[in-house]
C-alpha cells in the first residue's frame, strides 16, 4: 500500500504493508536510523518522534496511522547545519552518555519546548517520563533541557 | 524486536455507521483499534489474531467534549491528554482530569483514548507476557490454556481490571452509549463490566462504544482519585481508588469509593458511613474498604502490602477532596 505523509517538511510517499511500524518503515525503508527500537512495548520511549507536533511512541504505531500527517524525527530538528537548541544543550550539558535514549529525549523535549519555552523542573520530568535512560541517571537530561538556550540566546552565541 | 504479526486487513472507516458495517461483516474475526497502546501490545504478544483491524481513529465527532448540559458527554476517541489536560474537565470533573493525567506515560497519553481505556483489556502478570514466555510456562485460562496460576485451582480467570478511568468514572454515575448493528444502547458502566478476566465488559462483538456520558455533579460533590503504582511516570496501577461524596453543612453524604486494579471488574465498597466529617467517620470508611478489598497475586506489588495501602490511598483521597477544607 502506498503511503503519503510529510517527513521533516518534505512531502514522502513509501510502499508499506499498513500494520508495518512507523519505527521499521523510518528506520529501514527510509533509513533514517536517527529513531531508536528499545522495547517495542511504549515502555521506554527511544522510538519517540512527533505526530502532527505530538510526541509518540512511534513502536506502536502502524504506519497506516500516519496517512497525510506531518511526522517530524529526530534527523529533522538540526536547521542549516546547526543543531536544535536542546539538541546543543545535551552536548553542551552531557545530557547524552550512550546515546541510545537520547534521540527520544531530544524529540520529547523538543515538543516540550516548543509549547514552554522556559519550562520549571518538574514541566520537564513530566514531559520526560515515558523516556527511559540507563547511564545518566536523569540528572543531566534534565539540566540540559532546562539550560537549553532561547533563540535570541542561540543567535547571540 | 516486538513487530506487528502483518497477518491481517486493515480498515480505516470514516463514520461509526461504515464501521459497523464492517464488524457485521466480518463477526469476531475483526477486533477494533483506537490508540493501539493495549491492542498492539497484546497482538504482538500472540493474545489476539485478528483477520480484519478496524482502526477508529479516522472517524470524526468521536473527539467531542461537551460539558453544556446536565449531562456531559466525551467522544470515545478524546485524547487521554486531552481529558487530561481539558481545563472544563479540571473543574467540573477533577477526579476524572487526575486520573486521566496518571495514566500511563506522555506519549501514551496523546496516543491513547478514553473509549480504549474504557474497553482496555485485563491484566496479570501470567497474561500480559510474550507468547515466548507463556509457552514456557504453559498457558492459562485466559489465552490457550486450562489453568489459572493465580488461583492454581479456579476455572475462572481473575485477571484484573486495570484502567484508571473506570473507577473514577462509576463514581461519577457515568454510562456508555453503545453502537451496534441493533442499534444504540446506553449502559450505566456498572452493569457494562462482568466479573471475569477473560472478558470483563459485556460489549458484543459488533459494538462500538461511541460515547461517555456523565451527570454534571451538584455543587456539593466532592471528588479524588488515587493511585498505587511501581514507577509514577508509567506504570499500569497496582491498586487504584475514586472517592466521590456530598459534603453540605459539614456534612457528608451519598459517599461512594470504588478501588480496582484487584479484580476483573472494579470493587464498589459497601455499607460506608454518613454523618459529620470526622477523623472517626474517615477512619470507619478506611477500615471498611481494607476489609473488603483482597488483592491477589495476579498483578506486580506485594499483595498484603497492596491490601494495607487500600485505607491509606483512602485517607488521602479525603485529603485530596478536601484541599484547603482539610487544612481549615
Ligand atoms: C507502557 C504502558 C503503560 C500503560 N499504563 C497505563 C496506566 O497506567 N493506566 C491505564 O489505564 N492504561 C495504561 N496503559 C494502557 C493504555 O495506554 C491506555 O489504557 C489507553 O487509554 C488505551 O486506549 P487506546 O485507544 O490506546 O486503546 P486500544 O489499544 O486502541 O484499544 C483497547 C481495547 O479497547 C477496544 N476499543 C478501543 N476503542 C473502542 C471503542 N470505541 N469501542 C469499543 N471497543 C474499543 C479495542 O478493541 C481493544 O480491545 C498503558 C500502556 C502501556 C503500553
Ligand atoms: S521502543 Fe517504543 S517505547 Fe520502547
Ligand atoms: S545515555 Fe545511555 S541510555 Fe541514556
Amino acid at each position: 500500500m502506498k503511503i503519503q505523509f510529510e517527513l521533516n517538511g518534505a512531502p514522502t510517499a513509501v510502499e508499506a504493508t499498513p500494520m508495518a511500524r512507523l519505527l521499521d518503515v523510518l528506520r529501514e525503508d527510509l533509513r533514517l536510523t536517527g529513531t531508536k527500537e528499545g522495547c517495542g512495548e511504549g515502555e521506554c520511549g527511544a522510538c519517540t518522534v512527533l505526530i502532527d507536533g505530538r510526541a509518540i511512541n512511534s513502536c506502536l504505531v502502524p504506519v497506516v496511522q500516519v496517512r497525510g500527517a506531518k511526522v517530524q524525527t529526530v534527523e529533522g530538528l538540526a536547521r542549516d547545519g546547526r543543531l536544535h537548541p536542546v539538541q546543543q544543550a545535551f552536548v553542551d550539558h552531557g545530557g547524552a552518555q550512550c546515546g541510545i535514549c537520547t534521540p527520544g529525549f531530544v524529540v520529547a523535549a523538543a515538543e516540550l519546548l516548543a509549547r514552554d519555552p522556559q519550562p520549571d523542573a518538574i514541566t520537564i520530568r513530566e514531559a520526560l517520563a515515558g523516556n527511559l535512560c540507563r547511564c545518566t541517571g536523569y540528572q543531566k537530561i534534565i539540566d540540559s533541557v532546562a539550560r537549553t538556550l532561547s533563540g535570541d540566546e542561540e543567535a547571540a552565541r | 524486536m516486538l513487530r506487528i504479526a502483518d497477518t491481517f486487513v486493515v480498515e480505516r472507516p470514516r463514520t461509526v455507521a461504515a464501521a459497523l458495517a464492517l464488524l457485521d461483516a466480518h463477526g469476531d474475526k475483526a477486533r477494533l483499534v483506537a490508540g493501539g497502546t493495549d491492542i498492539l501490545v497484546n497482538i504482538k504478544h500472540g493474545l489476539h489474531a485478528p483477520e480484519v483491524l478496524v482502526d477508529l481513529k479516522a472517524i470524526d465527532g468521536l473527539r467531542v467534549v461537551d460539558l453544556e448540559g446536565d449531562v456531559f458527554e466525551l467522544g470515545a476517541l478524546v485524547a487521554i491528554h486531552d481529558l487530561a489536560r481539558h481545563p472544563g474537565v479540571q473543574a467540573a470533573l477533577p477526579s476524572l482530569a487526575r486520573a486521566a493525567g496518571l495514566i500511563a506515560g506522555p506519549q501514551l497519553r496523546r496516543m491513547g483514548t478514553l473509549g480504549g481505556n474504557i474497553c482496555l483489556d485485563t491484566r496479570c502478570v501470567y497474561i500480559n507476557q510474550t507468547h515466548f514466555w507463556r509457552d514456557a510456562l504453559g498457558y492459562c485460562i485466559k489465552k490457550d490454556g486450562t489453568v489459572c496460576h493465580v488461583t492454581k485451582v479456579g476455572k475462572k480467570c481473575v485477571a484484573a481490571a486495570s484502567n484508571d478511568t473506570a473507577p473514577v468514572l462509576w463514581t461519577l454515575g457515568a454510562s456508555v452509549r453503545l453502537a451496534s448493528p441493533r442499534g444504540v444502547r446506553e449502559l450505566a458502566l456498572e452493569d457494562f463490566y462482568v466479573n471475569d478476566g477473560e472478558k470483563n465488559t459485556v460489549l458484543a462483538p459488533d459494538e462500538i462504544l461511541t460515547h461517555v456520558r456523565v451527570p454534571r455533579p451538584a455543587p456539593t460533590r466532592r471528588m479524588a482519585y488515587q493511585k498505587l503504582r511501581v514507577r509514577d511516570s508509567i506504570d499500569y496501577p497496582m491498586l487504584n481508588l475514586a472517592l466521590a461524596f456530598d459534603l453540605d453543612g459539614g456534612v457528608v453524604s451519598n459517599l461512594d469509593v470504588v478501588v480496582s486494579a484487584v479484580a476483573a471488574r472494579p470493587r464498589r465498597v459497601k455499607r460506608l458511613p454518613e454523618g459529620p466529617l470526622s477523623a472517626a467517620l474517615i477512619d470507619e470508611a478506611a477500615a471498611l474498604a481494607h476489609k473488603q478489598v483482597r488483592p491477589l497475586t495476579n498483578i506486580n506489588g506485594d499483595v498484603a502490602w497492596r491490601r494495607e495501602m487500600v485505607p491509606v490511598l483512602l485517607r488521602r483521597a479525603f485529603a485530596e477532596a478536601l484541599g484547603e477544607e482539610a487544612a481549615a
